[in-house]
């Protein structure tokens, strides 16, 4: 058989399939798919499964850095963290700085993506503008905050003819990363925003406005029903990455744990652990309660979805 | 379900300016200014000299107009370096996560073998591991593979997503079966189908897999950060923040440092727009 394109084959297959197509299914090409996940499975299984495997073994021994003359100590390591008060701190920070992101983002995309949506000349650049930042490195976002926010020199205080001392006070510290956060990343959900009004069909509009539902009733019961769906994905996927806070706080913070340890997030928390105090076996029981932690938020959302969607039904 | 243009959008014949759209066009306008305007500041800082841009109280306009930053940059930094290094690192990790998410995608969509069902519930366990959850133990792990400070290093932990293989799984299963079949009883084998059919009709699709995995690769800096302190192997985000912030801030180097860190993609961006927004739409919507 000679290169085919998808289309010259569309037409014979139509007419043949519903005839041959289980015995085919069994027989010919779709067995042995072994080959085409065998790739991917042994990257996956060399830097995922395996170093989880390993951070689990790790978290009942004392190693060091240099993983010589480690001895198992049991349950020693996660005594000792759920014992740490400076560990509950650093979780502390993740999750305020979490609470706080997460519904900032959800509703500055969607107004941001509403904008827009609905005007309708130059299209490409209000999403350029709006999607621009994300295409920044984080340390370079956070560098040019960070500069921003610097007192004195800083065209941030100066714009707003105020004197807040965001990188030096453990009050404004987090609330700098934050800001720097959300313009760093709401262009994601924008987008993701974005393309969900795209995908509402127009005649529904069409349809209310004919029973005389004004825009606040059309987006009442239209638009924000319509995009359920998508708010569940976006609160998802902005919880799961704002927890893993890293390194917008690093960078502004000089790569401290910023004044009096105020943006110290469990990432770096973890990390410091491990690298600075060379203590891997320690860094990697946090390691294992964070992973806990993930998946229980992550598990918690599927069930929440689940019941939902037979809530619906 | 894709990102196609509202039908407003497309329509060729411009309206006239109505009072809302004249509103929401300035409000508009407003919003994209505050969001460029970091961008701006920035470009303006590195234009100045280093006494200027550490002047109090700041001005937005540099007095003098002045290049010196950026030629410091190039003259004495490792920046040339580190470009080189980032490029090598996102082509490489782009083109294996195309390769090995392609066929594993499709292998989990469109294929049986023993097993099948737990590797992919496994593979789906993998969203939640992230170098941030598990940097000790990923580290410590490529350190006995006597990795660390190489290329590979940086590159071969960044390949297994199993986001874009979730993506692209999702993709090949809406692929009507009868397509390969038909091409099975005329005789053609399984790689012959998978590239002479799958993969070109998955065009799309890859190319908003590779767009986001050259985005995330190029912009990671943790990965690298724990993994490299050879000056000379560092990838640019990582390089700029922490070789040119231990000399002591020059603000106006960092900033032409970050927008060089920063411009190829915001280019890239510009070309591969509807691309981008597409896949999105698809990624985001497939995520469902």
């Amino acid at each position: 058989m000679t290169t085919t394109s998808a289309e010259s084959v569309i037409a014979p297959a139509r007419a043949k399939s519903a005839v041959v197509s289980t015995t085919v299914r069994r027989k010919q090409g779709f067995q042995h798919g072994g080959w085409f996940v065998a790739p991917f499975l042994v990257l996956f299984a060399l830097f995922v499964i395996w170093p989880l495997l390993r951070g689990v073994y790790l978290s009942f021994t004392d190693a060091n850095i240099s993983g010589d003359g480690a001895s198992f100590v049991g349950l020693d390591n996660y005594r000792d963290a759920l014992n740490d008060q400076a560990m509950w701190d650093a979780l502390g920070h993740s999750a305020y700085f979490t609470l706080l992101v997460v519904p900032c983002i959800t509703l500055l995309a969607f107004l941001l993506a509403m904008l827009a949506h609905h005007i309708e000349r130059a299209k490409w650049l209000w999403r350029l503008c709006f999607f621009a930042p994300f295409l920044l490195p984080s340390t370079v976002a956070a560098n040019m905050w960070q500069w921003l926010f610097t007192q004195g020199i800083g065209l941030f205080n100066h714009t707003f003819g105020i004197e807040t001392p965001w990188l030096t006070d453990k009050s404004y510290a987090m609330l700098a990363i934050v800001i720097t956060t959300l313009w760093w990343t709401v262009g994601f959900s924008f987008l993701l925003y974005l393309a969900a009004l795209q995908g509402i069909p127009g005649h529904l509009y069409e349809a209310a406005k004919l029973d005389g539902a004004n825009a606040w009733h059309r987006m009442v019961h239209i638009t924000l029903p319509m995009l359920r769906h998508i708010t569940g994905l976006v609160v998802a996927l902005q919880i799961l990455a704002s927890l893993q806070l890293f390194d917008q706080a690093v960078v502004m913070m000089d790569f401290g744990p910023g004044p009096e340890l105020s943006t110290r997030s469990f990432v770096q928390y973890t990390l410091e652990q491990g690298f600075t105090s060379y203590r891997v076996g320690y860094a990697s029981a946090m390691s294992i309660i964070f992973f806990v932690i993930i998946a229980a938020v992550a598990l918690g959302r599927m069930v929440l979805l689940r019941n939902r969607e037979e809530g619906t039904r | 379900m894709t990102a196609t243009e509202t039908p407003v959008g497309s329509r060729k014949a411009r309206r006239p300016w109505t009072p809302s759209q004249i509103v929401l066009t300035l409000l508009g306008v407003a919003v994209s200014a505050a969001f460029l305007a970091p961008i701006a500041a920035a470009l303006l800082t590195s234009l100045k000299s280093e006494a200027e841009a550490a002047e109090i109280p700041p001005h937005w306009l540099p007095k003098v107009w002045t290049t010196q930053a950026w030629k410091a940059l190039w003259e004495t930094g490792n920046v040339s370096n580190w470009f080189v290094n980032s490029l090598v690192v996102s082509v490489c990790v782009t083109a294996i996560v195309l390769a090995v998410a392609a066929l594993a995608g499709y292998g989990f969509a469109r294929t049986e073998f023993k097993g099948k069902n737990v590797l992919m519930g496994v593979v789906m366990a993998g969203l939640m591991v992230s170098p941030a959850v598990l940097g000790v133990p990923l580290f410590t792990t490529v350190q006995q593979m006597g990795m660390v400070d190489t290329y590979w290093g940086m590159i071969l932990p960044q390949c297994a997503p199993a986001a874009m293989v979730y993506i692209l799984y999702k993709f090949f299963q809406g692929i009507p079966r009868e397509l390969e079949e038909a091409a099975f009883i005329d005789g053609a084998g399984r790689w012959r189908v998978f590239f002479t059919i799958v993969v070109p009709l998955a065009r799309p699709s890859l190319a908003a897999v590779g767009i986001f995995t050259f985005i995330a690769s190029w912009n990671n800096f943790l990965w690298p950060y724990m993994v490299t302190n050879n000056p000379d192997l560092m990838t640019m985000p990582n390089g700029i923040a922490t070789v040119m912030n231990s000399y002591g801030i020059q603000w106006a180097q960092l900033m032409a440092g970050g927008l060089m860190a920063g411009l190829p993609l915001i280019i890239v961006f510009v070309f591969f727009q509807r691309q981008i927004v597409a896949g999105v739409a698809h990624t985001g919507l497939a995520g469902q």
